[in-house]
């Protein structure tokens, strides 16, 4: 078995490239968004996040996936025992309602946001045992258990927004590893089923994490609620034009009509400044980017490192369409963040770690 | 859980390269997508998105117009306004404003009950609304609103220009007062211009003319931010000012007036017969308008209304009561131009009767003629005098002068009054008038009704040979003329007449009113004379009787009267007509002093004035007297004898001219003595014009005229 000797020439120099501009782009809009904010100085914050996302990037990227494959399973469990842990009240920090964080020190850990990274190695490592043969209805059954179970642990939260990420892990590994179209047909159909189940018992959603859902569809309904972000948001897009109102100049994002403009709806205050070319330009670098990952996953080693940078794209492409869709109205409002936009620690270091197993798959396509 | 992950790395397994197609394919599907609704926002609607925009951070905040202010006659100040904090509640910017009353009553020095009530008020407005909580907010409580910008963001206030009036009620009800538009007046379309929460005129000429004095509301348009706080400006459109207005008041008069009339209640007007100009006018009880500026509490607006004399009531043009003996003038013009008054003796043994019921007279004047019964004020004259008349020509006579009806002032809520006659007892209580009625009119008694403004008019009319004049409060010359003309149609009256009366009727009625205030057996108000001063009126003491009685129901109970005096200066021509009424007062040559009081204060301010023009403008030799010694030279230069005084008197007169004397007249010559114009030439020179007559030298028309019969 041959060993290359691994180095940074084999990091992909154009996706980082291409990240980076997209962090710039951020970090400009954030500057812009809380200007006349009690915000304002968070896209120092966001360069220093940004930074260590790149360190931890490199970082992940030299481990090499395989062990990490290995490891997956203690990895799972202890951040299993996390989650539960959450959920007990004297060891979750409850912060606006929810118990999400775990407080060590003066770090807040969120094991929610560690857990999709956990999820998409999992998957990975699944389906990849599965060697891409025809899934089992067992195996399937499996699969289902191996993500849903977070899933709901997330929801108890409740966390809507990051447990809903989940899904796209478990749908991109069952397409890839293996589902036929058979299969799938049935369960999109059990899906929509089950879902319009869930919707109507009124067990599983919250009343508001209901409403959230579907104010979109008339956000006059509720002008002051969620209605009233959304609404917010489309004039904000709408009004900026085909070539905005200029940096810091949009009237939605500076007059604090916009709901946390730095970060939920950030791409509602860049495409007020920056108007729809601007928009357009940045929805190119995230097909680009995508589309570069899919390239790696297929250059890859072998199924598991595929499995990897799919997920990844997965994930991505989740929040990609349910954040820019929730800015435009096409999707609820959710709280998901949009990845290397949205300010937010968690989501930018979630973000790196993701292209640095990418990159760590990439690195690797020669070893075997 | 582990035995999910068994199994070895399958090294050789793939991702089918359909199936990353497929990924490939839905992802650029989804950035379609996206795309697509960017399209459809930013470049199909983005005209719509920028007004939505717009509307969102741009806020129309009114710019209020300044009221117009108000001066007297001599330009003085009589209304200003000043400028004043008014706070607002705007319940959109906070979801549980309940929840922050108690903390904004404590701030404002509110009542909480009373705020909570207010917000309860407006529960079914719109949200935008905002509801007003506190005028005149103080220094401290803009600082409480201010420092709690962040925890209170619906606490909003707004700069105004309010209403400061005189103290005291110094004619309050003249000026009237302003107050928030009612929910009525806005459905009514002479409000049409109008909004909810609008200042309007509530009275007085606050209301008669709140067209010019409102000016017109500006606006601006404010740049807020999604909690409304502002963070820059637009545009300006800048409110145009009321017009300020020059009331025909004399501020001094007026004073004169206030202070003459006391505590008592009643009335009083003056006015220059001449134009109408009324230069006084006051009501008691009075009320202090500035109590409406700042939203009037429910407890001092319920003490007003239910007071039973009437505070806010401008009696001056509103009280209607029975003339009582001032309507003797009007009967001796009617009696002297039907030509029965001046060939009428009466033998006055305290009364008269011929149909049953005796009318009783005052005294027992005995012999009494037209020119002595209206200073001793003779009902049994008078009694006869209407029984030959009847009320037919006395209801025709009255009638043209101007009882029973408006005068026209241009101030809203005046009342007509009321003359009876054979139609309107007909009308009103079906039966025929009986003689015996007529005697009771014709002492102003029985079912007429004059307010204190009518009888100014009437009876200054009346001394000016029958030109009748339209009050006014303010200058007609300063309004626009649309404005003008529409303000003849919004009070309607009698107006500008002329009842032409024979000279000789009229120089009999005024000079039988010139005697009332002389000192006399008999006279009236012979206590009201003033030295110097031509002060000609009438008396009037009068039952309170409502017309609906009919005339007959006073006979037999106590009342405590009303009096009244109106008097003219000068007689003739006059410059000045009086009313005044005292309500349930005590004795006519009362009301007679009070009013010769204010008759005082204007010939006094006016000879002053007049003095001073003398002075500047005109400074024409002055011939004066002087008696001086010499040294007691012969004319041949020898000396005299010793032992005879050594100086001499000497007696001349002389030409002054500013200060020096320009010709000198010899001792002993007669002076050049202002002769008094006598009889007839004294008429015609009134005639012209009192005016005229005074600039012709001295004061003829006064001196002559009561050296004259």
């Amino acid at each position: 078995m041959m060993r290359r000797l691994l180095s940074f020439r084999d990091f992909d120099w154009p996706l980082l490239g291409m990240v980076l501009l997209l962090c710039t782009i951020s970090v400009l809009e954030i500057y812009s968004a809380t200007l006349h904010t009690k915000y304002t100085g968070f896209h120092t914050k966001q360069v220093l996040w940004i930074v260590g996302g790149l360190l931890a990037m490199f970082v992940f990227s030299k481990i090499d996936y395989h062990k990490l494959i290995d490891l997956v399973p203690w990895i799972y469990g202890t951040f299993m025992v996390f989650l539960l842990a959450v959920l007990v009240p004297h060891i979750g920090h409850k912060a606006l309602g929810a118990r999400r964080w775990i407080k060590l020190g003066p770090i807040l850990f969120q094991p929610s946001e560690w857990m999709k990274l956990v999820l998409i190695l999992g998957a990975a490592r699944y389906f990849a045992n599965l060697g891409g043969r025809s899934l089992t209805w067992k195996d399937i059954f499996k699969a289902f258990a191996l993500i849903g179970v977070p899933m709901l642990l997330v929801l108890k939260q409740p966390d809507l927004g990051t447990s809903l990420t989940y899904m796209p892990i478990l749908a991109a590994g069952l397409f890839l590893g293996g589902l036929n179209w058979k299969q799938g047909a049935t369960l999109v159909l059990a899906g929509l089923l089950l879902a319009g189940g869930a919707w109507s018992s009124g067990k599983l959603l919250k009343p508001y994490q209901k409403a959230r859902l579907t104010s979109f569809i008339n956000p006059d309904n509720d002008p002051k609620g969620t209605g009233y972000q959304l609404r917010q948001s489309l004039i904000a897009v709408g009004s900026g034009g085909v070539w905005g109102k200029g940096a810091a100049k949009g009237t939605q994002t500076q007059g604090d009509f916009l709901p946390i403009p730095h970060a939920d709806f950030i791409f509602a205050a860049l495409g007020e400044e920056h108007g729809f070319v601007g928009a357009f330009f940045v929805l190119l670098l995230y097909f680009s980017i995508l589309m570069r990952l899919i390239q790696n996953a297929q250059t890859a080693a072998d199924l598991s490192g595929s499995l990897i940078i799919m997920g990844v794209v997965a994930v991505l492409t989740f929040q990609i369409a349910v954040n820019v869709g929730m800015v435009i109205g096409f999707m609820p409002v959710t709280g998901i963040p949009l990845p290397l936009m949205s300010y937010g620690g968690s989501s930018v270091l979630f973000t790196f770690l993701a292209l640095g197993a990418a990159m760590n798959v990439r690195m690797r396509r020669f070893v075997n | 859980m582990t035995d999910m992950f068994d199994g070895v790395h399958n090294r050789d397994e793939r991702i089918p390269v359909l199936k990353l197609t497929v990924v490939q394919y839905g992802v650029l599907f989804m950035m379609l997508a996206l795309t697509a609704g960017l399209w459809r926002l930013q470049v199909l609607g983005a005209d719509n998105f920028r007004m939505l925009a717009e509307q969102n951070r741009i806020r129309k905040v009114p710019v209020l117009a300044a009221r117009g202010k108000l001066f007297d006659r001599e330009n003085r100040l009589v209304v200003d306004n000043y400028p004043s904090v008014s706070c607002f509640l705007l319940r959109e910017q906070k979801p549980n404003v309940e929840a922050d009353l108690p903390l904004i009553a404590k701030g404002l020095d509110l009542d909480l009950e009373q705020l909570r009530a207010t917000l309860k008020h407006y529960r079914l407005a719109p949200g935008y609304q905002p509801i007003p909580i506190k005028q005149d907010v103080t220094a401290d409580e803009e600082a409480f609103i201010e420092a709690h910008r962040n925890e209170l963001p619906e606490l909003e206030t707004i700069d105004e220009e309010r209403r400061l009036y005189p103290n005291d009620g110094f004619a309050a009800h003249l000026i009237g007062y302003v107050g928030e538009v009612s929910e009525e007046d806005l459905n009514n379309p002479r409000y049409a211009y109008y909004e909810p929460g609008d200042v309007v005129g509530k009275a007085g000429v606050e209301q008669a003319y709140d067209g010019l004095l409102r000016g017109e509301d500006g606006s601006r348009d404010v740049i807020v931010d999604s909690h409304g706080r502002e963070v820059g400006y637009l545009r300006t459109q800048h409110a145009k000012p009321g017009q300020d207005l020059k009331l025909t008041i004399d501020n001094d008069l007026q004073k004169a007036a206030e202070l003459a009339l006391g505590d008592r209640n009643g009335a009083v007007v003056a006015m220059d017969p001449r134009n109408g100009e009324i230069l006084a006018m006051v009501s008691r009880p009075s009320f202090d308008p500035n109590a409406f500026t700042i939203k009037i509490g429910r407890t001092d607006w319920n003490k007003l209304i239910t007071d039973p004399n009437h505070p806010l009531m401008n009696k001056a043009i509103q009280a209607q009561l029975a003339p009582g003996s001032t309507f003797k003038i009007l009967m001796s013009v009617a009696g002297l131009q039907e030509g029965i008054a001046q060939n009428l003796k009466v033998n006055c043994t305290g009364g008269w009767g011929p149909y049953g019921f005796y009318h009783h007279c005052d005294e027992h004047h005995g012999a009494v003629d037209i020119h002595n019964a209206i200073p001793f004020s003779c009902d049994t004259f008078y009694y006869q005098l209407g029984d030959r008349l009847g009320i037919n020509r006395i209801s025709k006579y009255a009638t043209a002068f101007g009882y029973g009806q408006k005068t026209g002032i241009d101030l809203p809520g005046e009342q007509a009054g009321l003359m009876p006659s054979q139609q309107w007892l007909l009308k009103n209580f079906h039966r025929k008038w009986y003689p015996d009625e007529t005697l009771d009119v014709s002492i102003g008694q029985g079912a007429v009704e004059a307010t204190p403004l009518q009888l100014a008019r009437i009876i200054g009319g009346i001394a000016s040979g029958g030109h009748m004049v339209r009050p006014h409060v303010v200058f007609p010359d300063q309004l626009p003329e649309d404005y003008r003309k529409n303000l003849l149609d919004n009070f309607p009256g009698s107006g500008d007449t002329n009842i032409p009366i024979d000279p000789d009727n009229w120089v009999t009625v005024t000079d039988g009113m010139a005697e009332v205030t002389q000192p006399g057996y008999f006279h009236t108000a012979g206590s009201a004379h003033l030295e110097w001063i031509d002060l000609a009126g009438k008396t009037g003491t009068a039952q309170v009787v409502g017309h609906d009685t009919g005339g007959h129901a006073a006979k037999g109970k106590t009342l405590i009267p009303n009096v009244w005096f109106v008097g003219v200066t000068p007689r003739r021509n006059p410059e000045l007509v009086v009313a005044l009424l005292w309500q349930n007062g005590e004795f006519s040559y009362y009301s007679a002093r009070m009013a010769a009081k204010i008759v005082a204060a204007y010939v006094e301010k006016k000879r002053r004035l007049d003095h001073n023009l003398v002075q500047q403008s005109n400074p024409s030799p002055l011939e004066m007297g002087a008696v001086w010694t010499t040294p007691a030279t012969r004319p041949d230069g020898k000396n005299d004898k010793p032992g005879q005084p050594a100086t001499r008197m000497q007696a001349g007169h002389f030409l002054v001219d500013h200060g020096e004397i320009v010709n000198a007249k010899n001792a002993g010559s007669t002076p050049a003595e202002q002769k008094p114009l006598r009889g007839q030439a004294a008429v015609a020179m009134a005639k012209t014009g009192a005016r005229a007559a005074e600039q012709g030298g001295g004061r003829p028309s006064t001196n002559s005229a009561r050296k004259g019969q």
